[in-house]
């Protein structure tokens, strides 16, 4: 079994239109969205929810106002500013680490367990489909996303599937990492701008970090394509990989608008783009295991 | 006017946060504002590119972590009873940390009878600062393969302008490091696209924005591209859209080659001054 993330560093460079296009063409593979802040490919994929479960990861301090004495041992030592003045817990500051419950020597601050979010088990038209919802302001994403990676890692074993294919989480932290690690290989989608070349070098960076073979592709390069061929320099200059470019289109924010697979879409420039990578990524990742 | 924080978010990636902010910032400053910017993307800061600057080195921001006095461990395990993050485990007799579990708590070392866990600060990312362009300018920036960006956030905040105005140029997403880049600011430009990614991500964000009680509005960029069903939600939900700005070949361009939103339309300034001042209250 194969799992390939799709990351990008910088935000809206494409990377769940170009995993939703990936998905038609994979086959016998399972879909997973891994950015559980912000997750959109369950709007190009329309699949049917099968299953519904409930994410609970972390605690919060509460305090009980009939048995705190305002001593204020608690504020003293918490060190996320999450109690005030008036013995209230803050829940976007607190951690859920426990310190003020563990030395309240009245018993008056107790840990409850939160719930964190939703995770989903689907099934679309090109496969089994994990995702899921974190929260409202909810922390822990990472293990969010640890957990669908494990969900979709059973469905592939179960179902004798033999690729997974993340639609990864914008940037280098928590999220992302948790959807990296133990990846095949990762695929960068960037874009042709000074923004695009920063953000794709550290997320190339954290893909060497991890040891991930890293591949990648500008989109929409025809808008600058002397940047863009700075990016495809840097991107050789890492040992990275591009298996081509994606031009700009417009059927691709049509795509989006229909709710379609861009390669299902249109037969345009991009689409045909994007075929012509995800041939090119099958064989990089046929390649991996050649002696 | 005493002092305005102004935080700028989107959910989505991509939608303009940046471009947002930096013109703002600038904007305010052409007309003689007092001004800080704090690039709180700390995953993926590029306010820098648009200011053309590389600032130098102001601060490095550490997590307290505890360091295993060996002599003194006699694995007793309490420390991994008190960690709520699995950061501590006992292995052969003695403690083993997992720094990069770790939330600086400090709950292991407090917990440690025999006083065998000393805290060291773990760097995890840095913060650098310069006046530029009439303002003054800190980035916050994580290391590569750190986990948690909050932290570096929090430090970011702490350099909050007693008078004048701050921009804070917050991350995608809605989890904690945005949270942590616009709670208590005194007001939240969510930036916008008009497709279905754009309003998915932007109903999360509402959520958020309403969750942390902020004063806030919206700001669709490439508002003639795709549908009409943003303007439709923001109306049911009685949100103001405080801009629009059209798509725009020639802002694209100047923007891929790191120029400012106000270098491609110099007349968008007034505009974003007066959603600033017009949005949220300053305080004293």
């Amino acid at each position: 079994m194969k799992q390939i993330v799709i990351l990008s560093g910088k935000g809206g460079t494409g990377k769940t239109t170009v995993t939703a296009s990936f998905a038609a063409l994979a086959q016998n593979a399972v879909l997973v969205d891994a950015d559980v802040d912000a997750a959109d490919l369950h709007l190009l994929l329309k699949p049917e929810n099968t299953e519904t479960h409930e994410f609970s990861s972390g605690q919060e301090a509460t305090i009980d106002p009939e048995r705190c004495t305002a001593c204020g041992i608690c504020r003293d030592l918490c060190r996320f500013d999450a109690i005030d003045e008036d013995f209230q817990v803050d829940p976007f500051a607190c951690e859920g680490c426990g310190l003020c419950a563990s030395q309240c020597p009245e018993g008056a601050a107790v840990m409850r367990p939160t719930l964190s979010g939703h995770w989903f088990r689907s099934q679309s038209e090109y496969g089994p489909f994990i995702h899921a919802k974190l929260g409202i302001a909810a922390e822990n994403s990472g293990k969010l996303v640890a957990v669908v990676r494990e969900e979709a890692r059973n469905d592939a074993k179960a179902q004798n599937r033999d690729l997974i294919l993340i639609d990864g989480p914008p940037g280098v932290g928590c999220p992302v990492i948790a959807s990296i690690t133990g990846c095949d290989l990762a695929f960068v989608v960037t874009e042709p701008t000074k923004s695009g070349l920063h953000d794709l070098e550290r997320v190339v960076g954290l893909a060497k970090h991890f040891k991930i073979p890293a591949f990648a592709t500008v989109n929409k390069a025809d808008l600058d394509e002397e940047m863009a061929g700075k990016i495809e320099t840097a991107c050789h200059k890492n040992g990275v990989k591009t298996l081509g470019r994606i031009p700009f289109d417009p059927a691709a924010v049509k795509s989006v608008v229909a709710g379609a697979r861009l390669v299902e879409y249109s037969s345009g420039a991009a689409a045909m783009a994007i075929r012509d990578i995800w041939r090119k990524l099958s064989y990089e990742l046929e390649l991996l295991d050649a002696p | 006017m005493n002092r305005k924080t102004i935080a700028i978010a989107s959910g989505k990636g991509g939608t303009g946060k940046t471009t947002v902010s930096v013109a703002l910032a600038l904007a305010l400053a052409e007309r003689g504002e007092e001004v800080t910017l704090l690039d709180a993307d700390v995953e993926e800061p590029n306010d820098h590119i648009f200011l053309n600057v590389e600032p130098p080195h102001f601060e490095d921001v550490g997590i307290p972590t505890p360091e295993l006095i060996e002599d003194l461990c006699d694995g007793c395990g309490d420390c991994r009873t008190a960690c709520a993050f699995n950061a501590i485990t006992v292995m052969g007799g003695k403690a083993l940390i997992f720094n990069e579990l770790c939330h600086g708590c400090g709950a292991c070392s407090l917990a440690c009878p025999p006083k065998a866990l000393r805290e060291v600060d773990r760097p995890v990312g840095t913060i650098d600062r310069m006046e530029v362009r009439g303002l003054t300018f800190l980035r916050g920036m994580l290391k590569i393969g750190e986990a948690m960006g909050t932290p570096i956030v929090h430090r970011l905040r702490k350099h909050e302008a007693q008078t004048g105005w701050t921009i804070i140029d917050a991350p995608p997403g809605t989890s904690c490091p945005v949270i942590a880049s616009s709670r208590k600011a005194d007001a939240l430009i969510l930036v916008t696209e008009p497709t279905p990614f754009g309003l998915n991500d932007l109903k999360l964000a509402v959520g958020m924005a309403r969750a942390l009680e902020l004063t806030f509005g919206v700001i669709v960029n490439r508002s003639d591209l795709g549908d009409r069903e943003v303007y439709a939600y923001c109306e049911n939900e009685n949100i103001p859209i405080l801009l629009e700005i059209p798509f725009d070949r020639h802002i694209a361009e100047v923007y891929a080659r790191g120029g400012t939103l106000l270098e491609a339309r110099p007349d968008l300034g007034e505009k974003l001054v007066e959603v600033a001042k017009n949005l949220g209250e300053a305080r004293p």
